[in-house]
């Protein structure tokens, strides 16, 4: 029995320290505090002229910078401290104005060589670096209900088209539109139609005083369809509006069916960031009632800035924001502003179907927008609030159809060239196809951040070094090579979780500490296994080998175990909890590789290949 | 096994006791949640906190004075982590500003310099969702530890090994609801932890029952048993010793947020180490497992050594 390992086998442990070396590395350079600038819209770039004027106010205000970059879309200004950086950001804005977003980050300050190796730091989760964690809930009754209202003003649509008289149509429940008809032979023409064009419903046919119905059914598919679809588009259009804010490194994230996380680093003002990504807000277009329209098919809206004037809107909705792929302001022959309006090609098709046969009426463009409201009211001498959510909607402008409308067209007849470019920007901005309600929010302070931090180094350090000390002091020299396997596992763990850029929560590091404690298990089992061989008489060296093969079964039976349990927590958890268990998963499998493999290699450089007397195990009876 | 060895501890011995004990904790803590039930954290309930950090140590009657005063109700009002950090605790759901009312609020009515530090606001409906995924994800951990250890030893093993978990699960939670200390979701991670954790003990043990099994031509399942803890105590020990030093560490160290994890791991801890040496066995017992139970199903040509668990090939290759 000689407990030697090949040289390959040797070298090929030492590469994979290495590595692992090289990856933790970076997280030992503290990071620095820096302003970021980026542009406003994806076309304003930033280039040396814009830096070297954030430099210019900087040096102005005797703030010391410590390096800039300019990297491809956006300039890094480094600053030696939290002061500086607080006081930098307003001085930076100022001097740039509104076509530059200035953002407070955390750069890392790893060198180029590691750089260049794709090495980085881990992140750090909110709770460690501050910032604002909010859960938004898309409202999926409104979206399957705003689309049911579309469909049903389509169908109607084509019904009239196609001359098939109909007496009523109505959106019913949440599922249902129910159409009604004077006999069975408009209804059946009607069934034909929609069945043919309308596969997202299924079809009943009945009858009920007279009046012969069609029941339509959203079907299930259909709805998921839409929910999903929902959930896109404001995953999207919430995307585009975190931009706007212009966080460094801001998370827009889906969570299940329905909910999407926005965590937005640094930022402290979280009025400020409700407002900008809970603009719930849409648009609708729809034609002018005719004078003869029955006042069942109508609605009156009042205009937004001027809530005197009203208009009198058809209840069916031609098309929806949701269409649009581009607005941009422009001016029109008379030098008057016009918004030119790209629709995708669902909406185009819509758009030139209403209004083909509509030349010389006049469309509407409906802004809606979802609030919530706080009403105060006096009860019984008690001032009690009440939360209510409040839809609203307001003419944005009222136009005349020049001609059939396909997928590009104008809105001209708007006041303003404000006026103008803001229905652009909501237009372009993407609206919302659901309204969303804020769910969960969390604030972290920087200084409760960094205090966090503290409190996680602190107990690593300390939890490591008790571990360390007993080790030593039950297993002497085997416990020395356990601890040297220990510290390596640690910083394997800090290397998978630096590759795989897992974001290190506080439950991560309570992770880590927890990982430290168990991680031993492996090299403990071994060496009572080994020392269980001694005593029965075995030769030391026989008893390394023996002892680390009997003992695999077991490590391997509880590790699989243990890590079958971490994935779950992994899979069910939300938030802090999948920060633990990431740091579980790879804790476990970095101990088992370190607890078998390395340590079993450093035994074998250690007494492998010679004639060993006695080993340095502890307890009586090895050294007996 | 050389006659100088001393006899082993009787751990068997003590099984009677065991259980009566493990009996009486278990229906101790069954009763503790259905009388006082568990202080649910905000996590699960829904709520709002605020963190203040005063630059002097407050009044805390002021403080409360001041919210009452401003007519809210139901809240909690503590130190949290040192005097000068105070803790405001609403179970008010619905409205997502209320901690800048409060910090605002405060400010003018005492005058004081306070910062706001952290604040969480949790809609009703999310915890209640929570509450139920987090029982869900338990019962699927000890289900798939349950067909595990079966597949992987053998059935009774896998009773065996889950009834203990079970059983450290209820005694952590019973803990949490006699000093009804906040049950937030750090505190359910932990509960997973603990599972793990305790089952990495029970493992151990089973492992080498099996292998005893397998081993020991002669002696009683009591002896055999017997020997198995016998032989694994140290190393049953000196793991949770290791793990009960670093969460010591992180108890004292971790800071307030973490504190209620730290606790929940070391009381599950030392359960876990108890229940994998007298829950787990003595189920082991009373189900009568046998030698049969274990046999590897003879194999053409093997031969006797082969019965032993061997260290899969790659593992030499390694």
């Amino acid at each position: 029995m000689l407990n030697k390992y090949p040289l390959w086998k040797n070298l090929i442990i030492v590469f994979a320290l290495i590595i692992g070396f090289v990856y933790a590395l970076p997280n030992f350079f503290p990071d620095d505090y820096a302003i970021q600038v980026t542009g406003a819209r994806g076309s304003t770039e930033v280039d040396q002229r814009v830096l070297d004027q954030a430099l210019g106010a900087l040096e102005s205000r005797g703030i010391e910078v410590k390096d800039s970059t300019l990297e491809d879309r956006n300039a890094l200004i480094r600053l030696s401290s939290s002061d500086d950086q607080l006081r930098a950001r307003p001085a930076v804005q100022a001097v740039l104005g509104n076509n530059y977003l200035v953002a407070l980050n955390m750069a890392p300050s790893t060198p180029q060589w590691l750089r260049s190796l794709g090495a980085g730091p881990m992140k750090l989760g909110l709770d460690l670096r501050g910032g604002v964690h909010f859960l938004l809930e898309v409202d999926m009754e409104t979206a399957v209900g705003q689309r049911l209202e579309a469909l049903s003003g389509q169908i109607k649509r084509e019904l009239r088209e196609e001359r098939i008289r109909y007496r009523g149509g109505d959106v019913q429940g949440d599922r249902e539109v129910v159409l009604s008809f004077r006999d069975t032979e408009a209804r059946s023409e009607a069934f034909d139609l929609v069945r043919r064009q309308y596969t997202e419903f299924l079809m009943d046919e009945s009858s009920e005083d007279g009046e012969f119905l069609i029941t339509l059914t959203l079907s299930e598919a259909e709805v998921r369809s839409i929910q999903e679809y929902a959930l896109e588009q404001n995953l999207t259009t919430i995307r585009n509006r975190v931009n706007e804010l212009g966080v460094a490194e801001p998370l827009v994230q889906r969570q299940g069916a329905d909910r999407i996380i926005v965590e937005l680093p640094g930022v402290q003002d979280t009025a400020q960031a409700k407002r900008v990504l809970g603009a719930t807000a849409n648009l609708e277009f729809r034609m002018e009632a005719r004078q003869d329209t029955s006042s069942v098919e109508t609605e009156e809206f009042s205009f937004r800035d001027t809530p005197q004037r009203n208009a009198r809107l058809e209840r069916d909705v031609i098309a929806t924001g949701n269409n649009v792929a581009n607005a941009q302001q422009a001016f029109d022959e008379n030098g008057q502003p016009q918004v030119n309006i790209t629709m995708d090609s669902v909406g185009g098709d819509l758009m030139n179907r209403a209004t083909r046969n509509s030349i010389g009426r006049r469309m509407a463009v409906l802004f809606i927008e979802f609030r919530t409201e706080t009403e105060t009211r006096e009860v019984d001498g008690e001032i009690q609030e009440t939360e209510k959510r409040v839809v609203e909607k307001g003419l944005i402008s009222l136009a005349t159809v020049q001609s059939a409308l396909g997928s590009s067209f104008r809105i001209t007849g708007l006041d303003s060239i404000p006026e103008a470019a803001e229905l652009a920007l909501l237009l372009r901005a993407g609206a919302l196809a659901a309204p969303m309600y804020f769910v969960q929010e969390r604030t972290i302070g920087p200084s409760l951040g960094q205090k966090n931090i503290d409190a996680g180094v602190a107990s690593v350090a300390f939890g490591f070094a008790l571990v360390l000390l007993y080790m030593l002091v039950f297993y002497r020299g085997f416990g020395v090579i356990a601890n040297v396997s220990l510290t390596l596992n640690l910083m394997l763990l800090l290397a998978c979780m630096s590759i795989l850029s897992a974001t290190l929560t506080l439950p991560g590091i309570a992770g880590i500490v927890l990982t430290v404690g168990m991680a031993v298990d492996a090299n403990v089992l071994i060496f009572e296994r080994i020392k269980e061989e001694l005593k029965t008489g075995a030769s030391p060296q026989s008893a390394i080998n023996s002892g680390y093969g009997r003992a695999f079964v077991s490590i391997f039976d509880a590790n699989i175990t243990t890590l079958l349990v971490a994935i779950i927590l992994f899979a069910m958890g939300s938030g802090p909890v999948k920060g633990f268990a990431i740091t579980l998963c790879i804790g476990i499998l970095t101990s088992m590789f370190c607890g078998l493999v390395v340590s079993r290699a450093i035994v074998n450089v250690v007494y492998g290949g010679r004639r060993v007397e006695k080993l340095s195990i502890g307890g009586k009876l090895a050294n007996a | 096994m050389p006659d100088t060895q001393k006899q082993p501890f009787d751990f068997m011995g003590l099984r009677k006791i065991a259980s009566v004990f493990s009996i009486f904790l278990i229906v101790a803590s069954i009763a503790l949640l259905g009388v006082r039930g568990l202080n649910y954290g905000m996590d699960f309930t829904g709520g709002t906190s605020v963190e203040l950090e005063y630059a002097e140590a407050p009044a805390l009657d002021e403080i409360r004075a001041a919210l009452t005063d401003a007519g809210y109700e139901q809240f909690v009002v503590q130190n949290f982590g040192s005097d000068t950090t105070i803790l405001i605790r609403m179970a008010e759901a619905e409205n997502d500003q209320l901690a800048r009312e409060i910090s605002d609020l405060l400010t003018s009515a005492s005058g004081a310099d306070l910062e706001l530090v952290g604040s969480e606001f949790v809609g009703s409906q999310v915890g209640e969702e929570l509450k139920e995924d987090s029982g869900l994800g338990l019962l699927i951990a000890l289900a798939v530890v349950l067909i595990y250890v079966g597949m992987r030893f053998q059935f009774k093993f896998g009773i065996a090994s889950v009834i203990p978990l079970a059983h450290d699960v209820i005694i952590v939670l019973g803990v949490f609801a006699l000093f009804q200390w906040t049950f937030d979701l750090t505190v359910l991670a932990a509960l997973l932890a603990v599972i793990g954790y305790s089952l990495n003990d029970t493992i151990v043990v089973a492992d080498r029952i099996r292998e005893n099994f397998r081993k020991m031509r002669v002696g009683e399942p009591w002896d055999i048993i017997n020997e198995s803890i016998h032989q694994t105590i140290m190393r049953t020990l000196n793991t949770s010793g290791t793990t009960l030093v670093v969460l010591l560490a992180l108890y004292f160290f971790g800071g307030e947020a973490i504190n209620n994890f730290a606790i929940a791991l070391i009381i599950g801890v030392v359960v876990g180490t108890y229940s994998s040496i007298y829950v787990s066995a003595n189920m082991l017992m009373v189900m009568g497992v046998t030698r049969e139970d274990l046999m590897v199903p003879a194999k053409e040509g093997s031969s006797d050594e082969s019965e032993e668990e061997q260290p899969p090939e790659w593992l030499n290759r390694m």
